[in-house]
């Protein structure tokens, strides 16, 4: 019941996230099956990871602009060092990851030692990751590894079988054989760096510095190493997406256009999934869900037809009516100077 | 409780031009103002006098049309006038300059002095004008170095100060309201101003003054009327009242509030001592020492420079001087984080519980932990078991009444938050308590529970240093009282010398000849 109300934000855009797909999958020609679940999967990955990534600077009460860029630049990382031998590969993942982390850090040092609002600071950033992105793959191309690519973007089954880990028709293993990869390592990477995030004391000065920055600084809060901590943790989400995308498409791509389309489309999943811009509520379990949602919806443009032409509205509108649900609770509020607060 | 609150005589033959009768107002249900007569005559420079909370600034913002009275009536030049704003005082000639500023930081000098009446040309503001205007009124107050082009946010304090009078100027009032509009000046422009005040009575303005600063009042004005506890009790011309006959009518007789019993006075070893604080203007050398074991209270007017030491002595101020001892710990700390961390333990429980005291959306858990996840963390991460425990035991010590810890803090009641704040400070296990006003809009009942608190705390062995508003409390709970007087402390009470006299007297800076 409390979790209920808490949550309620969250629970709602879980519920509209259940509706949203099932009845997607009635309407399918093939629908509830593993084919199109594994094909669905691979296409939020890196949308929900970039979402997750803007969770944190949004719960500090910003924005950051750089998230796309760097899930781009660190695509193209990774569609030059991930391949050869699995020594290598390990490595080139790593690597790739580091670089995230590192581009967030740089922005966190930035933001608290520049003093600089996120919003601007981050769009100098963007630009910067974007260039060196350029520079890394002046042409789309790289190979990435092709078992490691089939591997990932399949269902447990395809994965074991391509290791030869164990015999992948092994009875005890039909009841899971079926689930994605990508959903696995989604939801995994969520579950290992979100959950202890939010439980840490760095996690709580996150949330605290959104609520109220001046009672957490009078708490005697880390504010400056929490501030640095949460933009280094979105720089690695977004270099998960980033790497997961280069895997995905055995290539790296410095589209500097899908850059700010995943930015802005990481900021509607912030929103859709709970996450108030003022900051100090939500999370970025929230956010991945809003991620899903936003996917979703531009998946029954596949079943319906509807002139392509007409779909960035359509989008927009459907958009507009979701996160409008969520300025419902408004209408209750009695005290209307409570709106500004 | 005196009601006597009787019509003004006027010495003068003509009808005042302001005259309340039977004003009252309440906010939910408590009364800041009854039954209130007062006038005010043309020409007069007319100080009001009383405690904090007196009523004053309830009644100049019903006389400038910030607050609408609960009952009675006011006439302006023998009319009756019910004002629904501010502009419609001034349009009948009254205007406020207030205590808090109400300029527009990142507007010009010149479109905030023009602000309710810009001049136009085809209907739109003329730029020339307005500054042709700003101009002339600033060069009426001797502020020609101010451009009229700059931005509010770029002047200094007392720069804003000097607009604000030269904005209420433009609106060409009959009657000019200045509530502590002095506080904020440089001596210069303080001389200004009396100049200014002067040449207005001359011009048979009405000047009401509210100064805390005695000798002002004495320099500047004719009539003095005095307020306690939302009432006037009188008003007398000047020298017609001796100083300390001035002081007994702020204060009345009222006692309320039952405080612990306060121990025999005793030798203590001092644990917090404190050696000539600086600070910008607002310190000026402050020297003060509090006992392990000691409640020591912070007394005078409001903005003398205590909220400033508090927050010194909590590392919140950059540019801080002087020496400060904290047990073994020397030297003024750093930030909150520091101050509350190592050998010297320091809790502030700040002014306003909103802002500074709380996080409002989060739980109350979160809200009790804040300042102490070191305690119920392993490593880097918060250990729930621990934090149950904590969580359970702080509630309990204070007996906070709460649904479910997991509610956000924002729904408990006024006494309830502020028990959350200062058990959120207990849990760090200070041997320094600051506390800034902590009974400030809570009920009777919390504010008993908070003096017994304190005195527990105190004998507990940790130094308590308190502000507070209300004398009553600070005689009631303290074992010394000092009294700051602009950035410095001037006045030590201590034992049978405490008492109420005493404190006003020592919050004026006057002497009544009875204050130790």
């Amino acid at each position: 019941m409390n979790m209920w109300r808490q949550n309620r934000a969250f629970v709602g855009a879980l519920a509209m996230l259940a509706v949203l797909y099932i009845t997607y999958n009635f309407m399918h020609p093939r629908g509830f099956s593993t084919a199109v679940l594994v094909q669905n999967a691979n296409e939020v990955v890196a949308i929900a990871f970039v979402a997750m990534a803007q969770t944190l600077p949004v719960l500090l009460g910003g924005l950051d602009l750089s998230v796309g860029a760097v899930m781009t630049l660190t695509a193209c990382v990774a569609s030059v060092l991930v391949n050869g031998s699995p020594a290598e590969i390990l490595f080139g993942m790593a690597a790739t990851l580091a670089v995230g982390a590192a581009f967030g850090f740089m922005n966190g040092v930035i933001i608290v030692y520049g003093r600089l609002q996120p919003i601007i600071a981050t769009l100098a950033t963007g630009a910067v990751a974007l260039g060196l992105a350029l520079f890394i793959r002046p042409k789309p191309g790289g190979d990435v590894d092709g078992d490691l690519n089939w591997a990932l973007t399949n269902s447990l089954w395809d994965l074991v079988d391509t290791y030869g880990l164990f015999d992948p028709d092994a009875a005890w293993f039909q009841p899971i054989a079926w689930i994605p990869v990508p959903l696995i390592l989604l939801f995994g990477i969520a579950a290992l760096v979100w959950v202890p995030f939010k439980k840490s004391v760095t996690g709580r000065t996150v949330y605290a510095i959104g609520s109220a920055e001046g009672a957490a600084y009078m708490s005697g809060l880390p504010i400056d190493r929490a501030r640095i901590a949460a933009f280094t943790l979105g720089g690695f989400l977004a270099s998960c997406g980033g790497l997961y995308l280069a895997i995905q498409t055995s290539s790296g791509n410095a589209d500097v256009m899908q850059a700010g389309a995943y930015t802005l489309n990481s900021i509607a999943a912030v929103v859709l999934g709970g996450t108030s811009l003022l900051g100090g509520a939500g999370g970025a379990i929230g956010s991945l869900v809003g991620a899903l949602i936003l996917r979703v919806i531009s998946f029954y443009f596949r079943i319906v037809s509807i002139d392509p032409l007409l779909q960035p509205l359509i989008e927009g509108l459907v958009l507009l009516a979701a996160v409008s649900l969520g300025a419902i609770r408004t209408l209750r509020v009695k005290n209307r100077l409570e709106l500004f607060r | 409780m005196s009601k006597t609150g009787e019509p003004v005589t006027s010495q003068s033959g003509d009808a005042p031009y302001v005259q309340l009768s039977g004003i009252s107002k309440y906010f939910a249900g408590i009364r800041a103002l009854e039954d209130v007569n007062f006038a005010c005559e043309l020409g007069s420079t007319h100080a009001i006098l009383g405690e904090n909370g007196a009523g004053k600034s309830t009644l100049i913002k019903i006389m400038s049309g910030v607050l609408q009275p609960s009952a009675g009536e006011m006439r302006v030049a023998g009319k009756p006038v019910q004002f629904r704003s501010p502009s419609e005082a001034a349009d009948a000639g009254i205007v406020c300059i207030f205590q808090e500023l109400s300029l527009l930081p990142d507007l010009s000098v010149a479109d905030n002095i023009s602000i309710s009446s810009p001049p136009r040309r085809f209907g739109l503001i003329d730029g020339r004008a307005q500054r042709r205007r700003a101009e002339e009124l600033l060069a009426r107050i001797r502020c020609e170095d101010v451009d009229p082009r700059a931005l509010i946010r770029d002047l200094s304090l007392s720069r804003r100060q000097m607009v604000e009078i030269a904005k209420a100027l433009g609106k060409q009032p009959k009657v000019l309201i200045l509530d502590e509009a002095t506080s904020a000046l440089t001596s210069r422009d303080v001389e200004t101003v009396y100049d200014l005040l002067g040449r207005l009575k001359a011009d048979g303005v009405a000047s009401l003054f509210i100064s805390h600063r005695m000798h002002e009042v004495d320099k500047l004005c004719d009539t003095l009327s005095v307020f306690r506890n939302g009432s006037h009790v009188e008003t007398f011309r000047k020298g017609e009242r001796s100083p300390s006959e001035i002081v007994r009518m702020m204060i009345g007789r009222d006692v309320e509030a039952q405080f612990p019993p306060r121990p025999e006075p005793v030798a203590r070893s001092v644990h917090l001592s404190i050696r000539n604080l600086t600070w910008e203007n607002r310190l000026k050398g402050v020297n003060l020492e509090v006992g392990k074991g000691e409640i020591v209270g912070l007394g005078g007017l409001d903005g003398q420079g205590q909220k400033e030491l508090l927050l010194a002595l909590f590392g919140v101020l950059r540019g801080v001087e002087g020496t400060v001892k904290a047990g073994e710990v020397a030297g003024i700390p750093s930030s909150p984080d520091a101050a509350k961390g190592g050998k010297a333990r320091i809790a502030l429980v700040p002014e306003d519980r909103k802002t500074e005291g709380l996080m409002l959306p989060m739980s109350i858990a979160d809200n009790l932990l804040a300042a102490s996840y070191a305690k119920v963390s392993n490593g880097p991460m918060i250990d729930p078991a621990k934090e149950k425990a904590a969580v359970r035991e702080g509630i309990r010590k204070l007996q906070i009444k709460i649904g479910s810890a997991q509610d956000p803090v924002a729904t408990l009641s006024g006494g309830n938050q502020q028990k959350v704040v200062i058990a959120k400070w207990l849990m760090t296990d200070p041997e320094i308590i600051l506390l800034n006003d902590p009974t400030r809009g809570i009920d009777v009942g919390t504010k008993q529970e908070i003096y017994k608190l304190m005195r527990d705390l105190a004998d507990e062995g940790r130094a308590i240093l308190f502000y507070s508003t209300d004398y009553a409390e600070l005689i009631g709970c303290c074992d010394r009282i000092a009294v700051m007087y602009d950035g410095a402390i001037l006045t030590e009470l201590t034992g049978d010398a405490i008492s109420e006299e005493a404190i006003v007297a020592a919050s004026l800076n006057i002497d009544t000849g009875e204050a130790a």
